[in-house]
């Protein structure tokens, strides 16, 4: 897995909340038995006209983000499915961070991104940002004015740069085990393998059965 | 100290705690289907690695089978999905519950059917509808195929802990309401990202009064609330489906009353608290029919489809995007939504107590005009049993297709798929834009909601109907 450290790019305005794994990588596409070839599925049924020419009303179709690689979106994102493909399209079509926001709820927050979806993104050296609602707000609006606009997402000091003539900077938290994972790309099943005698040990005293 | 049914099982399945605070957590049951593994086992291959315990891996085919005949798959790349699972279960010395497999079918099914899923265990698989295991309570979720290897070569998940919430269903469900009323209720009330980062259990009355299969579907959908996992505490309803038919699987015997006897102490203890709780009335539950694309767009049968701005969870433009593509106008009473197909199946509503009501309301009634009504088994044994307890004729008789087992039109993997435009009324779990075909409508609903649609046309408030 590629390590993440901090990337420049174009950012990518997906205007939709609660937007589901079926709608980033209809099932058609899961029947492939490789890792790759997701990236020109990703968003399919928006993407592209039945006839199979890009839909020029879907905003990633539109000049201005070609080559867009951080993709700014509502609430929920990543609903659904457990389907791992979903982030491989995400990642495929060349998105190193999405962005999200998180949603008061009382005294806590529910999470931007949907649980699996957000694992999968861990797995897979995806940033999966969560902002406020208004932090958010604010990248939708800038994108709006300034189409093409880049930004710098830097894990180290949990940072996003809008380059503006007047830069705006969010600071955004992260779970320290999963800035740890992205910083260094790892592996998780390696690392799980060095426990290898405590799960063997494990197993001696353990009834999978009744599980006692 | 007091103990929730989460906390002591999680307890007893922590190998280690990591550096950074997650715990390195046993796997006790690994379900495994074609559409999540392939590239999970590439990895294993590609770093010389070997399934850890083999033993505890449990192989089926379900999302790709077709279900008009049992074996035969005319998509070439469905074929060759089946075919790398079957060569990947022969190189790894996984059990495969093939096609001809007397036990084959929708994977969490299968699991409950084999006396796999027992109380106090863990269970995984590359698949979010897994929590439907936790009906017995079981900690059970979905995982990814990145997950799914980790599960491979160690039998272990790196996990964070998640947090506690409550759901207590209190008093008594009113006469046609079930639990899939109460499930879709939930979800319209807390929303699909309500559950985010919890693990649900589901209490009170309500819910220990439901039968096995009814519980699974209300833990099956705990992802659409955005948990991952959905728990229910085992009773004695829970040892009577255990030790009610072979399970082949279940401990039998004297070592069936040693795991009882163990069983009894998971519940949680008085005065355990969570994170979170909520209690709902069942007996202000009414059956539930969705409008939208998301599993909270959901209302009551007795309303009408809402207007942009009325729907607490979801902004206008996102509901309007939805009325758009269900082709659906604020007011319209949901009773006046007609229907082109009717879908009973899943791994929601797919099991034997599903296919009975079904057929109950079925018998000795037509089909309305114009409707197509597919009914498709969970598994090959619940096909079976309802083949012997004749439900095959009536739902023929009725004009209904009777189809083999698999995921089928729930996620229109298969042939079996809604047309552009096509409305129709589904037992499972997902109304996503495209979810049952490029186009198609769903509208989620109880199978005796979907029964009396594929009758009227229409739906119907079915507390009005007799049988
Ligand atoms: S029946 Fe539907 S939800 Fe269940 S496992 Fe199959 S595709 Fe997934």
């Amino acid at each position: 897995m590629k390590a993440f450290t901090t990337h420049r790019g174009i950012v990518a305005p997906l205007d939709n909340a609660n937007v589901d794994t079926d709608q980033i990588i209809p099932k058609q596409f899961l029947k492939s038995i490789k890792r790759t070839g997701f990236g020109e599925a990703l968003f399919f049924d928006w993407r592209y006209l039945p006839d199979g020419r890009p839909n020029p009303e879907f905003v990633l179709n539109a000049p201005a983000y070609r080559g867009a690689s951080i993709l700014v979106t509502r609430n929920n994102f990543g609903c659904g499915s457990s389907r791992e493909h979903a982030v491989w399209a995400v990642r495929q079509y060349g998105f190193r961070a999405v962005i999200a926001p998180w949603q008061p709820r009382g005294e806590t927050r529910v999470p931007a991104f949907a649980d699996i979806f957000h694992n999968n993104c861990v797995q897979n050296g995806l940033l999966a940002v969560e902002l406020s609602e208004a932090e958010v707000e604010e990248i939708f609006q800038m994108v709006a004015r300034f189409p093409g606009l880049e930004a710098t997402v830097d894990l180290d000091e949990q940072r996003i740069v809008l380059h503006l003539p007047e830069e705006i900077a969010f600071h955004f938290s992260i779970d320290a085990g999963v800035k740890e994972h992205l910083r260094h790309g790892l592996d998780a099943i390696g690392l799980t393998l060095q426990h290898e005698q405590d799960i063997a040990a494990f197993e001696k005293s353990h009834d999978v059965q009744m599980a006692r | 100290m007091s103990k929730t049914l989460f906390e002591k099982i999680w307890d007893r399945h922590v190998v280690k705690t990591l550096p950074d605070g997650s715990a390195l957590l046993y796997i006790d049951r690994h379900l495994v289907h074609e559409v999540t593994s392939p590239q999970a086992f590439e990895g294993l291959r590609l770093a010389g690695r070997k399934v850890r315990r083999p033993d505890l891996t449990f192989a089926t085919m379900d999302h790709n089978v077709p279900t008009d005949q049992q074996t035969v798959i005319r998509d070439p790349v469905s074929k060759a999905q089946v075919e790398a699972l079957r060569q990947n279960c022969r190189d790894f010395g996984v059990p495969l519950y093939d096609l001809e497999h007397e036990s084959q079918g929708i994977v969490h099914i299968i699991g409950p059917e084999l006396g796999l899923t027992l109380p106090g265990t863990t269970i995984v698989c590359g698949d979010s509808h897994t929590a439907t295991h936790g009906a017995f309570g079981t900690l059970a979720f979905g995982i990814g195929t990145s997950e799914v290897e980790h599960v491979l070569a160690t039998q272990t998940l790196r996990q964070k802990k998640p947090k506690t919430f409550k759901v207590e269903f209190t008093g008594r469900l009113p006469r046609g309401v079930t639990s899939k009323d109460m499930i879709l209720k939930l979800i319209g009330q807390i929303g699909t990202a309500g559950g985010t980062g919890y693990v649900l259990e589901y209490a009170g009355s309500a819910v220990s009064a439901l039968s096995m299969e009814a519980r699974m579907t209300i833990c099956n959908m705990s992802i659409e609330a955005g948990a991952r996992a959905g728990m229910i505490a085992p009773d004695e309803t829970t040892f009577n489906y255990i030790a009610s038919e072979s399970r082949p699987f279940a401990p039998q015997g004297a070592a069936l009353d040693k795991a009882a006897a163990f069983w009894k102490t998971l519940p949680s203890d008085p005065g355990a608290a969570y994170d979170r709780t909520l209690a709902l009335h069942a007996a202000d539950i009414a059956p539930q029919v969705t409008w939208g694309t998301s599993p909270g767009m959901v209302g009551d049968v007795t309303g009408v489809v809402p207007a942009p701005g009325q729907v607490p969870g979801y902004g206008a433009r996102d509901v309007e995007q939805a009325l758009a593509y269900m082709g659906l106008t604020p007011g319209t009473p949901m009773t006046d939504i007609r229907v082109d197909t009717v879908f009973i199946g899943s791994c929601t509503n797919g099991r034997i107590e599903d296919l009975r009501k079904a057929a109950a309301i079925l018998k000795g009634r037509k089909a309305a005009k114009n409707v197509r009504v597919m009914v498709v088994p969970g598994s090959a044994p619940v096909r079976r049993q309802a083949m012997a307890e004749g439900l095959d004729k009536i739902f023929i008789e009725a004009g209904a297709e009777w189809r083999y087992a698999g995921c089928s039109m729930c996620l229109a993997m298969n042939p079996d798929q809604l047309k552009p435009g096509e409305r129709c009324a589904a037992t499972s779990n997902r109304n996503f834009e495209g979810r049952q075909g490029k186009g198609g409508r769903t509208h989620l609903c109880s199978p005796e909601m979907a029964a009396w649609a594929a009758v009227e046309g229409h739906f119907v408030d079915i507390r009005e109907k007799n049988g």
